[in-house]
């Protein structure tokens, strides 16, 4: 048992799906996802929760040029890999009530993404990484452009150009890193053991920077966002942002900070500064917004802006909070974006100010729509809160400061985010919210599942902090030594 | 060495079928030709080859690597030739047989072992393609680029001959190996005398013309555009792939041990050409003046290979080439389809592609995402191993720049997409000849098979 079955078994349910079309496509891609979740699942079942690399696959793929396919499963791929396969049925199932033309090429291009995503979170080899990386930018492209909204030409292209940008930076620096290693090879773990003097290490810090900065995205490099996520087809949305900006923090605790610790702690204090401004920032302009999809993509920025700032004070609590809050931001952001899926289909508006008075009409969706809110506001007891609490007590640790403009701001943002759910379900219904009809089906399915989650991981979170632990703890060994003195 | 005298023998071979009017038997037999030939060069794989012919030829495995692509691009381009230069006059045997006498200089000029070789390879290249440029007799666009070409092509020959004599007249040889030793015994700068130095430069400046690297890039556009498409993708691909080849053979053999006097020289070329290249393409409507300016670009990212001189400079430009030749055959290709039902070359002639034939607009997606780089397709990979060779010789801000202009080629490589597949037209369904389906389709496949599985080509270089 290798993590290529993890790997391989989306691409052949591309394929598959499509030859697919309408509905047995939909069909077919969910019996596919919710396999590669069984896979998952059953790795996760033989996993044993140290810092070992597990269902390692090493063979050679361009050995001329020191390439291999390596990948393995640690704890925090482990969590990465939990992420993907989880969402990606939840995702497909979103889905069911929107008709898509070509609906085979639609979801075989999202359980291509899938195998880029799979790659990223296991690739032990600099060149794989890179591969996945962009592998699973192609399908959100073409998901986001050929599926999208009204403007999705220019601002698809805008997002590609941005992110494609990033990455070929990254691909220099990776390149950098294999050319100093004694035995030419791209394994992360022979990156690990270089020692670069600090000069060169700022080099390769900035190039990986780029790249995971815009995937993140972090402030001032998120301008691609708002606008992709908006025009995005709902579930391109979804996995853009409950996917696919993991791709930028996984690479930064895996790839960026052990790989370049000196450049990393010259810049340290820059790094936390933006993703704290960034937080500040999108929490302001989500507080002004009246397009319901553009309000949840800012407080996106706003959330991960501070799983950011957790990672880069470095330090265990950080990195615990870091891989949980992926989890649970992951989950309770496809939530939000499922409701406003809903309304949209069903009132043909996101616009806040014409709505008012759902809960009246459909007392399901309004329950699932509040503990959605407060999983994303991180009521204590939802799945929110562990995460955010690591997270704080993390930056707490740098700079009193910092803390307090970023937890002012996550207050900042439970009261935009409760005044969306006031404005959205409570006051008068109107002539358009009358017309609403309650979740019926695979909504009320996809709905009661991240309720659950969300309930569920924040009353019990111990079994998946325990997932990361040992190899958070082992990473941290790794890299704590490199810093010329800690804070 | 077999594969050279095939190559020479098979025109005349064609033109007596011409002669006998047996014009069906044309194609075939080119292609068996060319595939016996391709045999020949592979089946020498790996021989210890010494110079022959007086040290003139030296078919070493180099030589069989840049053979072996440039008989495989002809070969998929004549593929596509089917039907079309019967379109333009009744003497079809005759353009086979000049495409071939083309190709037989181009095996020269990747075989040479001598600079007078290199020149006879170089014009008997040429003067095949000044003809080939022109053959549309009676459209005014093909004679002014038969036209601009020759004037051009005969003026840079002659900065290279000038080059070749100067050199020849420092160090009293030809040969690849003597020139080498002479520059080897002259270990200080001083040592070589001023006019070796001006024959390196008038061959850079020759061999940039030929390759189309600016600022000697300006006969590209209108010379590509003017020219029939299929000469167009013979020119972009094979010519340029050849033009490389030679420009590495002999400076890895003779001028290495000088880098330092002509990098900088060739590193200001590379990045001006990197530039012009793709800014250029930027503003460009119409499609087939797009690739002839996203050639000159490609110029640049080979050029790297040449700039930063090592032991992998020969496989990196040859798995680039091989990468960007196929992807400009599938766009030339699918060019010459769709500028038969719209008789235009503009973009908007490919608007709505994807509706009526999404094959064709899959294959050339293919194509344009490997011209841009994308990984999983092949293009990725010469990128790669170009960016590899580069920094390995620390040419860090050279990389930078031209990831720069990685990000610039996306705009106008993702505009032929953007409008095949998100912007509508009316159109009617093309007809794909069985022939254009069997070469767009395998070069599609070749491109993300060595975008997936690399060693299937770098193994052997």
């Amino acid at each position: 048992m290798t993590v290529s079955i993890l790997i391989f078994l989306p691409v052949i349910a591309a394929l598959a799906v499509l030859l697919f079309k309408n509905d047995a496509a939909k069909h077919a891609a969910l019996t596919f996802s919710v396999a590669e979740l069984a896979v998952a699942l059953f790795f996760l079942s033989k996993f044993i929760p140290n810092a070992d690399v597990q269902f390692a696959i090493d063979v050679p793929w361009i050995a001329k040029m020191g390439i291999y396919f390596n990948a393995g499963i640690d704890g925090i791929s482990m969590m990465m890999v939990l992420l993907t396969t989880v969402l990606v049925p939840l995702i497909i199932l979103t889905t069911y009530k929107h008709q898509y033309k070509n609906a085979g090429a639609f979801y075989a291009l999202i359980l291509f993404m899938q195998a880029g995503l799979l790659v990223v979170f296991t690739a032990l080899d600099g060149f794989l990484f890179y591969v996945g990386w962009e592998a699973a930018l192609i399908p959100i492209y073409f998901i986001c452009s050929l599926w999208g909204g009204e403007n999705r030409i220019r601002i698809t292209l805008k997002f590609f150009i941005y992110t494609f940008s990033g990455s070929l930076f990254m691909l220099v620096g990776i390149i950098y890193l294999y050319l100093q290693t004694p035995s030419k090879t791209y394994d992360l773990f022979q990156f690990y053991n270089l020692a670069l003097d600090a000069h060169h290490q700022v080099f390769v810090f900035w190039a990986f920077f780029l790249a995971f900065a815009i995937k993140m995205p972090l402030f001032p490099l998120h301008t691609w966002q708002p606008d992709t996520y908006t025009e995005a087809p709902s579930a391109g949305t979804m996995l853009l942002s409950g996917i696919m900006l993991k791709m930028g923090i996984y690479g930064v605790i895996r790839w960026m900070i052990p790989n370049a610790p000196l450049g990393f702690f010259q810049w340290q204090s820059m790094t936390i500064m933006l993703a704290v401004i960034g937080i500040g920032y999108a929490s302001i302009i989500a507080f002004k917004q009246n397009d319901g999809k553009r309000l949840v993509a800012y407080s996106s920025i706003a959330h991960v802006g501070l799983i950011a700032a957790g990672i880069f004070v470095w330090n265990i609590e950080g990195l615990q909070g870091a891989m949980i809050q992926m989890l649970s931001h992951g989950i309770n952001v496809i939530g939000m974006f499922f409701i406003w899926d809903i309304i949209t289909r069903r009132l043909g508006t996101r616009e806040i100010s014409s709505l008012g008075g759902i809960a009246k009409v459909a007392p399901k969706f309004a329950i699932a729509f509040l503990i959605i809110v407060l999983g994303t506001v991180a009521l204590p007891l939802t799945n929110g809160f562990v995460g955010e609490f690591l997270l704080l007590s993390s930056v707490f640790q740098w700079n009193i400061y910092m803390v307090t403009a970023a937890g002012l701001t996550m207050i900042f943002g439970a009261v935009y985010m409760l005044r969306m759910y006031k404005k959205v379900m409570h006051g008068e219904t109107n002539a358009l919210t009358i017309t609403f009809t309650d979740i019926s089906g695979s909504e009320t399915l996809v709905l009661s599942i991240i309720c659950a989650l969300i309930i569920i991981m924040g009353i019990y979170p111990q079994p998946i902090l325990h997932i990361s632990e040992a190899s958070v703890t082992h990473l941290f060994n790794i890299v704590n030594p490199k810093f010329p003195q800690l804070k | 060495m077999n594969t050279l005298i095939i190559i020479s023998v098979l025109p005349l071979v064609l033109l007596y079928l011409g002669l006998y009017k047996a014009q069906k038997a044309l194609l075939p037999v080119t292609i068996i030709g060319l595939l016996l030939a391709l045999g020949c060069a592979i089946s020498q794989w790996n021989d210890n080859a010494v110079p022959i012919y007086h040290g003139m030829m030296l078919f070493d495995n180099f030589s069989i690597m840049f053979s072996g692509i440039t008989i495989v691009s002809t070969i998929l381009i004549i593929f596509l030739s089917r039907g079309y230069f019967e379109r333009i006059s009744n003497h079809i045997a005759e353009y086979y047989a000049i495409i071939l006498f083309s190709l037989a200089g181009i095996i020269v000029m990747v075989s040479f072992h001598n600079l007078t070789m290199l020149f006879i390879g170089i014009e008997i290249m040429s003067v095949s393609l000044y003809i080939l440029a022109g053959i549309k007799k009676s459209d005014f666009a093909s004679n002014e680029a038969a036209l601009k070409y020759f004037l051009m092509g005969a003026f840079s020959t002659g900065f290279l001959l000038f080059g070749i004599a100067l050199i020849y007249g420092s160090s009293g040889s030809f040969n690849l190996e003597a020139i080498s030793s002479w520059v080897l015994d002259h270990p200080h700068v001083k040592d070589i005398t001023p006019m070796f130095y001006t024959g390196v430069l008038l061959i850079i400046v020759g061999l940039c013309f030929k390759v189309g690297a600016a600022p000697f890039h300006f006969w590209t556009p209108d010379v590509y555009e003017g020219s029939p498409t299929l000469i167009t993708a013979f020119m972009s691909t094979v010519v340029k792939t050849a033009g490389f080849a030679a420009f590495l053979r002999l400076f890895s053999a003779c001028f290495a041990p000088l880098s330092a006097f002509w990098v900088p020289v060739l590193l200001v070329i590379t990045v001006i050409t990197l530039f012009i290249g793709n800014i250029t393409a930027l503003y460009q409507h119409s499609f087939k003046r797009m690739l002839a300016f996203s050639s000159i670009s490609h110029a640049g990212y080979l050029l790297f290979a040449i700039v930063a001189l090592g032991a992998s400079s020969g496989s990196s430009v040859a798995v680039y080439a091989t990468a960007y030749s196929i992807a400009s055959i599938i766009a030339f290709g699918a060019l010459i389809l769709v500028q038969q039902q719209s008789g235009s070359d503009n973009f908007e002639s490919f608007n709505g592609l994807s509706k009526k034939n999404p094959f064709l607009a899959l294959v050339v997606t293919i194509a344009m995402l490997s011209l841009a780089g994308i990984p999983l397709t092949a293009g990725f990979i010469g990128k790669f191993f170009m960016f590899s060779t580069a920094l390995k010789q620390y040419q860090v801000w050279l990389v930078v720049l031209a990831v720069v202009n990685a990000i610039i080629s996306i705009f106008y490589y993702f505009r032929v997409i953007v409008a095949m597949y998100f912007r509508d037209a009316e159109r009617a369904e093309l007809t794909i000849p069985v022939y254009y389906k069997f070469v767009l389709g395998l070069s599609a496949l070749i491109t993300i098979l060595i975008g997936v599985y690399p060693d299937v080509i770098s193994k052997f270089f």
